[in-house]
């Protein structure tokens, strides 16, 4: 069974129909790639999928539970994290605070009034790991707005990461990176694979193709084809529309 | 200084663990003095009185306004709704202090959580103009429940009745208990805030000030922690309204008034409560003190008063608190960072 699951998504804005149809299935422990053209309505796919839209129609499923109409918030508890292709963070924190708000430990204590935040040295070593996992741990103490543009990408990851989520989406995490970072994040996330489900959105082509497993091609707003990358490149809708082009 | 970076209350920050810090010292030290230093210096006791219930009433409004990032501009309902909770429970049920002032929270906490649901799914502009709309609803309420609560002319006579602690009873008719007991309620709510403000509460209302999209998708029920804000901030407000009332021996619309409201969003801003948690008692000390010092000099003090307030938001927005922190941090006294200080440690 699909650790995640979407069928017959719908989703207009007025009268502009934005997803038609959308179905997809995410096995546990894969890499999980969408691709298409801009405005084909990829990353309000994910806002659907991660709540922050509601659905007109169709269902998502996450392990066996309907989590159709959910808040992000109750979405997010779960075990299902995202990242933003813009970028979203807490800016005028420091970079380990940014990575202890999304820790399930801090978490549930939220609403503690008087529980020390900064004096609790196994939240600190926690996050600190979770900064490590992203090469960051040598900035946790800097203010996050002051890192440079491809560290800022990393900590997104990282606070997608630190709830401990069962599956992580991540909206274009190249967006804006130059080579060597892109080849750095490449690898990041092939040793990430190991520990976590991935849904990728992105527009490097060779980016995607050397990791997913899956890839699905969202344009006008439907799924026209879905496969592994090797039979993609053969497909002859992507490489007549160049999204199959990764040399 | 005004090409200096803005700064934030991130950049100011509090050290964690205990509240035992020199700032909540000196704050503590001078509120303790009060009643020796205020008619040396030529001021005199009622001074101290309004102040530190103003300063409740800021600390309060500060968690909404500096922490959590929500623009209300119709708290004065709350200061309001908190000083005739208190006159009409000494009025109508019995002369009590500790009764009075459970009624003026409660009832100010029950407004103030009837106004929250209503707009803690806003911010910005619309959240701003929803609670001076509410704010003005009160205010109207006012006015036109005559029965109730007297019109225009409110309630009058209230009395200031005894502190009643077991076996012991002390009178607050005079001006020096009353300020006692003030300063007491206020030192409170000044540790119980500093506290909250460095609990993970304080830090997810500062975390949803930062971005609440951001807040939402890491398992944050923005919404519910607004609505806990606002309410919170209510109850304060309605715990400094009923010590007004108190104080002044009465309750009228006045104190629910639009200006009221600005006032207070005005002494925050000024004293820097966007960037510190000590801006507020800044700010608040500041009017004070330019109404009393300058109001004895000239009648358009308050002219003075809004011109001081247009160049600090030109020059340094983050008001006096960003001022001493510029100043620290160039003569090299600037706090140890929270970071640094938990690191060392």
């Amino acid at each position: 069974m699909a650790l995640f699951e979407a069928k017959n998504l719908r989703k207009r804005f007025g009268a502009r129909v934005v997803l038609e149809n959308i179905s997809l299935s995410v096995e546990e422990g894969s890499v999980h790639g969408i691709m298409g053209p801009n405005g084909a309505g990829k990353t309000t796919c994910f806002h659907v999928l991660t709540g922050h839209h509601a659905p007109d129609g169709g269902t998502i499923t996450f392990d066996g539970q309907d989590i159709t109409g959910k808040k992000p918030y109750q979405i997010a508890r779960m075990g299902i994290s995202r990242s933003f292709q813009i970028m979203n963070l807490f800016d005028d924190t420091v970079v380990i605070e940014n990575v202890i708000l999304a820790l399930p430990e801090f978490r549930d204590s939220g609403l503690n009034p008087v529980k020390d935040v900064f004096g609790n040295k196994a939240l600190v070593d926690k996050a600190l790991s979770v900064l490590d996992q992203v090469g960051l741990s040598h900035r946790a103490w800097e203010k996050a707005e002051a890192l440079p543009y491809g560290e800022r990408r990393a900590l997104e990851i990282a606070v997608a990461l630190a709830p401990e989520p069962r599956i992580v989406f991540l909206d274009e995490p190249t967006s804006g990176l130059g080579t060597e970072a892109t080849q750095a994040l490449a690898k990041l996330i092939q040793e990430l694979r190991s520990r976590y489900t991935i849904v990728l959105i992105e527009h490097d082509m060779r980016f995607l193709f050397q990791l997913a497993d899956r890839i699905s091609v969202i344009h006008w707003g439907q799924v026209v084809t879905e496969n592994t990358p090797a039979k993609l490149q053969e497909n002859k809708w992507v490489a007549r529309s160049a999204l199959g082009e990764v040399a | 200084m005004s090409d200096a970076k803005m700064i934030t209350l991130s950049d100011i920050p509090a050290k964690g663990g205990s509240p035992l810090t020199l700032a909540m010292g000196v704050f503590l030290a001078a509120l303790a003095t009060a009643p020796w230093w205020l008619p040396a210096v030529g001021l005199y006791q009622y001074l101290g009185i309004e102040v530190a219930i103003w300063l409740i009433f800021a600390l309060g409004f500060n968690l909404l306004f500096g922490y959590i990032g929500l623009h209300s501009f119709g708290h004065g309902a709350y200061l309001g709704v908190g000083a005739y909770a208190f006159g009409l429970f000494q009025q109508e049920v019995a002369v009590s202090l500790w009764g009075g002032l459970v009624a003026a929270i409660a009832a100010s906490l029950v407004a103030g959580a009837l106004v929250a649901s209503f707009i803690s799914h806003r911010r910005g502009i619309y959240y701003a103009l929803m609670t001076i709309a509410f704010g003005q609803i009160f205010w109207f309420c006012a006015i036109k429940l005559h029965s109730i609560t007297g019109g225009e002319d409110g309630l009058l006579g209230i009395p200031r009745p005894d502190l009643n602690l077991g076996p012991i009873s002390v009178s607050l008719a005079d001006n020096t208990s009353l300020y006692w007991f003030v300063a007491v309620v206020l030192g409170l709510v000044a540790l119980g805030l500093w506290r909250l403000a460095n609990a993970p509460l304080g830090r997810v209302c500062q975390a949803i000030r930062q971005n609440e999209m951001r807040a939402s998708f890491v398992g944050y029920n923005v919404w519910w922690i607004k609505w806990i804000a606002f309410t919170a901030s209510a109850g304060i407000a309605g715990l400094a309204g009923g010590l007004f009332a108190m104080a002044q021996e009465s309750a009228y619309p006045d104190v629910m008034a639009l200006h009221q409201s600005g006032l207070i969003v005005m002494m925050v801003l000024v004293g820097g409560g966007l960037v510190s948690f000590w801006g507020p008692i800044l700010g608040v000390i500041l009017y004070f003190v330019a109404r009393d010092v300058i109001g004895g000099i000239t009648e358009t003090w308050l002219l003075w008063f809004g011109l001081m307030f247009v160049i600090m938001v030109m020059v340094r927005p983050e008001g006096l608190a960003g001022v001493i922190h510029v100043i620290r941090t160039r003569i090299g006294m600037a706090p140890a960072a929270r970071a640094t200080h938990t690191k060392e440690a």
